[in-house]
């Protein structure tokens, strides 16, 4: 048998575990062991898996602190419900497919725009320049009108009698969101963009593009002098992430029967920042865990009411003082060093541990 | 007129967001973090004042004092719990623990004071405005005494930082940790001097932010927060002038783009001033430039 590369495991791993979690799902909800409150979060947690994969390929992979992530995210959600809601002819999923398709390129479209000017400041301003456009989005959102009628779409800024409707349907209504959204969005068609969203990444992240983007991050100045055009690999990375950031904005939109432009804040934005950070900077693996187990999370403690937030901003901080304490990090180490060493006295057990070593 | 009312309502705005900037910008400076606890610390100022004011009866500058201490104390407390263990930890590992420590501010009030909205009666209730051009024009007293307690705030801190040797000892820290520390400065004391700071400037900007907007909840902090942040980052973060002139810029601009352009719009068009800027001056209007070493 052909020995496989330590990454390509590593990412076969990853998959295996969200295939081997969609199949358990599957087969406890057809059983009829998924309580309402769980089945009803099944969408949301395929949602913020795919968005925390998506800015961790910015923030872990091209090392740019992001703030307003979740500006992507309402763009492709609302191009979705526009989408959608104007073929009403259509199937179902075919519907579904379209939004996200076609949310996920408007999201590029204004991940470009963003991209262009923010990516040439650095740190913090960077990070500062991402939350004022994740604010100017939301504003904008807010903003808009969107109808349909026999004549096609129409649009405006100023209110819904200027849209001239003729006897059409409001799609969008400036802060009070897309009231009339069908529910297309399938725990199946989550999973999907999981998948896709998955795929696309680690790719990405294994390709020449994926090193390249990895050398930006580990030294601008050296990979500039060897050659990578950083403006062009940092576009790269940062529009890619948008273009998922919107897809999964569209399946999220298309979750619920209405929605407003204020769910897509610079909390949301921070919400996501946290899932990337906990599971690891950089590590898809880390994101698709802390996504998953934060996002049940407050729902679990939903017994304890006015107390879960409270509860979930002192797990925050606590996890952040001892995965960063100086003495637990040593002695992790020391830990890993020591079975390293007992490894290496004794080969054959480790053999049998997968085959760690690698010639 | 109408012009110059909107222009001293921006500069009453402003010097409110100046005075939070402040905070944003000495933390920065001198700890290199984004400290986004600070809008809430904002609030709380606010909610201690109130509940002097309404439930003590104590007069208003008994509530602002005590509210400068309370928060004052809540700065180096969250300073000396939160933060200093992650001194040697990566800036998004700061960063998040701030978010927490902003979480659990907004949610321990809103156990405390409950979400519904709170009337703030103003600290200077009852006091006089500045009437100009025989009447036709007023300025409310709470306008004056910000922008009075803007100026007051620059001209002491400038004088601190400038004068004193725990001020001197702030920018030495500021410059170069290391250094500071070898010339015989406590790194940490001053660090935790300047969150007291930070915070008890955060409560009078909170106390006068309620007194002109005077609706209290566990979220009003934040949106001002992150405004201020955004002004700090304009004037050019880590510098406390480019603080007071951020500020009192975004005020202005805020007001004059409710006024003249749109008012649903004006939150976007304050952003986009501030990415125009950084565009042209990346390090923001005062900020130090930062040389490339290779």
């Amino acid at each position: 048998m052909k020995k496989i590369s330590k990454t390509t495991r590593s990412n076969l791993i990853t998959y295996a575990m969200v295939v081997a979690a969609f199949v358990i799902m599957q087969i406890l909800s057809v059983t009829g062991h998924v309580s309402n409150s769980l089945a009803g979060q099944l969408v949301p947690i395929c949602v913020y898996i795919c968005m925390a994969v998506s800015l961790n390929l910015t923030v872990g992979i091209l090392g740019e602190l992001s703030l307003g992530h979740a500006g992507f995210m309402s763009v492709g959600a609302f191009t979705g419900v526009v989408v959608a809601m104007s073929i009403q002819n259509a199937a179902g999923p075919v519907r579904l497919v379209l939004a996200i398709v076609i949310g996920g390129i408007m999201a590029g479209i204004a991940g470009v725009i963003v991209g262009v000017p923010v990516l040439r400041l650095r740190g913090d301003y960077l990070a500062i320049v991402t939350l004022a456009f994740g604010e100017i989005i939301k504003n904008l959102l807010n903003n808009i009108y969107v109808g349909v009628d026999s004549h096609g779409l129409h649009f405006s800024m100023k209110d819904t009698a200027s849209l001239n409707l003729d006897n059409g349907t409001i799609l969008i209504n400036g802060p009070m969101g897309a009231p009339g959204i069908e529910k297309l969005s399938t725990f199946v068609a989550g999973f999907i963009l999981v998948l896709i969203v998955l795929t696309v990444t680690l790719n990405l992240i294994r390709s020449r593009s994926g090193r390249a983007i990895m050398a930006i991050r580990d030294n601008r100045i050296a990979a500039e002098s060897v050659g990578i055009n950083i403006t062009k690999y940092k576009l790269m990375a940062f529009v890619t992430s948008a273009v998922l950031a919107g897809m999964s904005g569209a399946l999220y939109a298309m979750n619920y029967s209405s929605i407003l432009p204020k769910k897509f804040d610079f909390n949301t934005s921070i919400l996501v920042l946290v899932f990337v950070v906990l599971g690891g900077m950089g590590n898809i693996r880390g994101s698709i865990i802390a996504a998953t187990v934060l996002t049940i999370l407050p729902e679990a403690l939903r017994a304890l009411n006015d107390y879960r937030m409270l509860i979930y901003a002192v797990v925050l901080i606590l996890v952040m003082l001892v995965t960063n304490n100086p003495i637990l990090k040593n002695g992790w180490t020391l830990v890993k060093e020591k079975l390293a060493f007992w490894r290496k006295k004794t080969p054959e057990p480790a053999a049998e541990g997968g085959g760690v070593h690698e010639q | 007129m109408n012009l110059l009312l909107n222009l001293i309502n921006g500069i009453s705005l402003g010097s409110v967001y100046a005075i939070i900037a402040l905070g944003y910008t000495m933390v920065y400076g001198i700890a290199k973090m984004l400290n986004f606890a600070h809008g809430d610390v904002i609030m709380v100022g606010a909610y201690i004042c109130f509940c002097a004011m309404s439930y003590l009866n104590l007069p208003p500058l008994v509530g602002v004092v005590l509210a400068m201490i309370v928060c004052t104390a809540l700065g180096m407390i969250i300073e000396r719990l939160a933060y200093k263990p992650l001194r040697e930890a990566t800036s998004l590992a700061v960063l998040i623990t701030a978010i927490g420590v902003s979480y659990f501010l907004q949610n321990t009030a809103l156990l405390i004071w409950k979400s519904d909205p709170k009337v703030f009666t103003s600290v200077v209730d009852g006091w006089p405005g500045l009437k100009l051009f025989g009447g036709e024009m007023t300025i409310s007293p709470v306008t004056i005494v910000t922008v009075l307690a803007n100026i007051v705030i620059m001209v002491g801190l400038t004088l601190f930082t400038s004068r004193t040797k725990k001020g001197k000892a702030m920018r030495a820290v500021s410059e170069d940790k290391g250094a500071a520390q070898l010339m015989g400065i406590n790194v940490n004391s001053t660090i935790s001097l300047t969150f007291a700071i930070g915070s008890g400037l955060a409560a009078i900007a909170g106390v006068l932010l309620c007194s002109a907007y005077p609706t209290l909840m566990p979220t009003t902090g934040s949106m001002p927060g992150i405004k201020a942040f955004t002004a700090a980052v304009l004037g050019g973060i880590g510098s406390i002038p480019g603080a007071m002139l951020g500020g009192v810029l975004l005020g202005v601009i805020e007001i004059f783009g409710k006024a003249y352009i749109s008012t649903q719009l004006s939150d976007a068009i304050v952003f986009a001033v501030l990415i125009i800027v950084l565009l042209i001056k990346p390090t923001g209007l005062l900020g130090k430039k930062i040389s490339e070493k290779v």
